[in-house]
């Protein structure tokens, strides 16, 4: 059974909506009860017992209601590899995973490094109930050499400047894009990486990468150059956020930073906080992403790093890759997973079971992306815009990634049971509910 | 078979076990039993060894298998055809064992996942040289009697090398002890976890070990930084003959080939009485056929 609220391609207007009996959850704005939430025209209304006359009704009991989940670390394809990603597939992948907002990485080909692609890609966005915040490209061409024209694209809106895939290898590029980002209120993202150190390599350098025969990149490759952002940041005062944190020693340099008052934060994927390299045994690409799995010290650094805080935000680094890129040797397919239609549950499933309270991972999945971004939080109150993730916290699925809505299947969790999935979004007047 | 990574100490045994027989077929006057007729081979070597092609090919021509080689050169896949197409295609010719060499670790797991026909791994990049460590253990066999307390010094460059890792598995599973000698730079991390000990001492090497198997250096690994000279690594880790004298008993002598004389090997220590590099290549042999009639026999006409 579908009903007008359940297409992902035309998500339906949330015009006059009664989400009944949720337990609806802010932590941020002291918000912890079971209620009923009218909304119209995409506003938060006051709180009725009954549904208003003409309302539609849609039954939450047993659901959880949330600010809108927030991704911060998304590759949409599309310029230029549409047959793995595009960006209304993306926006889909992030509706069906709970997502209403989303940051995506500038390395397209033509990369994202002018104020035009920059909207451009947010106009493909639009009639999807997912904020689609665009990191523009550090350099011009992703070249590592020029800046980019940082003043107009932060008039458009930009918060956050990558060269993700890569890191901005020279540290004079990298300290004056520090300085001068921040003369606009706006960050660096750096993905960590000694490109030296790791070149050739394809997964974690450890006692698996030589039981496998597959060449290494060791976690100093990572952490080298997170020192190197702690120095930048410290001397010129400039914001650096760590990308995709894999390594031990790299929590341990972002720690060290935060309590000496660095402007220094950090990200890490479920990936690195449930999987280890062995898992790399099968050669199953599947298993390939950059940075890689690595050891277990590394997977417990990265959850503690992450339930105390030092690593604060919660994201995917979605990297769509088609079936035949996917589909190759270990040592030639390309790096990265999806993980937008997975993300939610496997927090859900795996975070809260092992000590991480609800508020807190509110807090590294919808407050502290936005905040890193210098974006508004949204909030459950009447006269808000309603911005807002449906979660079934008890409905058991198996993952199937030929259903997933992202045009790419490369994902490590293919049959994995998850307890805990998105039910919808309500974002930008738009609602997209789904029947399981 | 993919590794020997996936196989027991019963499983390695009875392969050595029956080398044995197939070692006397060689040593017939008429070399060729009927046992893989009807049974087709394809030898798909994307990355080149006519060494180990050579071995392989003879070990199906001796067990009377119909033979097709495909080689990386002049293939598909130098024109951008993906291992996996090409894989299908070969598959869709009907064949029933792939003997399969190639640069990419994991390669032939691959391939296995996609393919219904018996694989076997003739190298892949770093990973796995199945064949070649049974050989090594088959050859040292013979002159012990058992591997069980033997102790094997693989020298040279661990990091690079299939041979090494194949050896060490093996090796470790039939009850041997294992020295891993080079450079610290040529050592993969980690090694230790797989029960071996390390040594940068050659020297000392040679003072503990029964047997030393010497890996090939590759002039490309200097060139990438990994160690200073040919010469340095010539005389920290070039096996003399002046050094192997320091043993209170003589070492036998292994090497997969193709050995740099004067590098990581001498002469005179290559064409010793305690060398066993040519009976490493008949073995081979040996082992191939072994391999494949364990493998595929099941698969031949019931008449042979
Ligand atoms: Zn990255």
């Amino acid at each position: 059974m579908t009903s007008k609220y359940s297409r992902f391609d035309k998500p339906a207007r949330a015009e006059n909506i009664f989400l009944q009996g949720a337990r609806v959850v802010d932590p941020r704005h002291g918000t912890d009860q079971v209620m009923n939430l009218h909304i119209r025209d995409g506003v938060l209304q006051p709180t009725t017992n009954d549904a208003p006359t003409g309302a539609e009704i849609i039954d939450l009991r047993g659901h959880w209601i949330t600010p809108g989940w927030f991704d911060l670390h998304v590759h949409l394809r599309e310029p230029g590899k549409e047959v793995a990603e595009t960006i209304a597939t993306g926006c889909m992948a992030a509706m069906n995973g709970g997502f209403t907002g989303i940051a995506c990485m500038p390395n397209t080909n033509p990369p994202l490094d002018n104020a035009a692609s920059v909207n451009w890609v947010r106009d493909q966005a639009r009639p999807f109930p997912v904020d689609v915040h665009i990191i523009a490209a550090v350099t011009r061409g992703r070249a590592g050499k020029e800046l980019v024209d940082m003043t107009e694209i932060v008039e458009a809106g930009v918060r956050a400047f990558s060269d993700d895939g890569s890191p901005v290898k020279s540290s004079a590029v990298l300290a004056n894009a520090v300085q001068y980002a921040n003369m606009l209120g706006a960050r660096i993202f750096e993905h960590a990486e000694d490109t030296y150190l790791a070149e050739g390599g394809s997964m974690n350098e450890s006692e698996w990468s030589t039981r496998l025969g597959i060449s290494g990149m060791p976690t100093i490759a990572e952490a080298i150059d997170v020192a190197r952002c702690v120095l930048i940041s410290e001397f010129t005062g400039g914001a650096i956020h760590i990308c995709h944190v894999s390594a031990r020693e790299s929590v341990e340099l972002i720690r060290e930073a935060k309590r000496k008052g660095i402007k220094i934060t950090g990200e890490v994927c479920p990936h690195h906080l449930l999987l280890t390299d062995e898992a790399c045994k099968t050669f199953d690409t599947n298993f390939k992403m950059n940075p890689p799995l690595r050891g277990e010290a590394d997977r417990q650094a990265c959850w503690d790093a992450f339930l105390d805080g030092t690593l604060e935000v919660y994201c995917t680094d979605h990297a769509p890759h088609s079936w035949e890129d996917k589909t190759q040797e270990f040592d030639v397919a390309p790096f990265g997973i999806v993980g937008l239609e997975t993300s939610l549950s496997l927090a859900l499933t795996h975070f809260l079971s092992k000590g991480m309270s609800l508020p807190t991972l509110l807090d590294r999945a919808v407050y502290s992306p936005r905040e890193i971004l210098s974006q508004p939080q949204p909030r459950v109150a009447v006269g808000e815009p309603a911005n807002l993730t449906i979660i079934d916290p008890a409905h058991r699925w198996t993952v199937k990634p030929d259903e997933f809505k992202s045009l790419s299947h490369n994902t490590p969790y293919g049959g994995w049971e998850l307890t805990g999935r998105a039910r919808g979004v309500v974002h930008r007047g738009m609602a997209l509910i789904q029947t399981f | 078979m993919l590794g020997l990574a996936d196989y027991s100490a019963a499983e390695i045994q009875t392969i050595l076990d029956t080398s044995l027989q197939m070692r006397d077929i060689l040593n017939r006057p008429v070399k060729k039993v009927p046992t893989l007729r009807g049974v087709t081979v394809v030898n798909l070597f994307l990355e080149n060894s006519t060494r180990t092609r050579t071995s392989f090919e003879l070990a199906e021509k001796r067990l009377s298998a119909d033979t097709l080689n495909f080689s990386a050169s002049g293939s598909a896949l130098s024109k951008g055809e993906t291992m996996l197409d090409t894989a299908l295609n070969i598959e869709a010719m009907k064949v029933d064992v792939v003997v399969m060499r190639h640069k990419s670790p994991g390669s032939p797991h691959f391939l296995a996942r996609h393919l219904e026909s018996i694989i076997i791994n003739a190298g892949d990049g770093r990973h796995e040289h199945p064949t070649q460590g049974l050989l090594d253990m088959l050859t040292l066999r013979d002159k012990y009697g058992s591997l069980k307390g033997l102790r094997v010094a693989l020298v040279g460059d661990i990091l690079h090398s299939r041979v090494a890792m194949s050896n060490i598995i093996g090796l470790k599973k039939m009850g041997a002890e294992v020295i891993v000698c080079g450079p610290s730079t040529l050592i993969p991390r980690g090694i230790e976890s797989m029960g071996v000990e390390i040594t940068h001492s050659l020297d000392d090497a040679i003072r503990r070990a029964d047997a030393l198997n010497i890996l090939r250096i590759q002039l490309e690994r200097q060139t990438a930084g990994l160690f200073p000279s040919l010469r340095e690594y010539h005389k920290y880790f070039g096996v003399t003959r002046a050094r192997l004298e320091q043993a209170s008993a003589p070492l036998t002598i292994l090497h997969p080939g193709p050995m740099n004389r004067g590098v990581e090997i001498t002469s005179d220590v290559a064409d010793s009485e305690h060398s066993v590099i040519l009976q490493q290549v008949t073995n081979g042999v040996a082992v191939r056929m072994a391999v494949l009639y364990l493998l595929a026999g099941g698969r031949a006409e019931p008449s042979a």
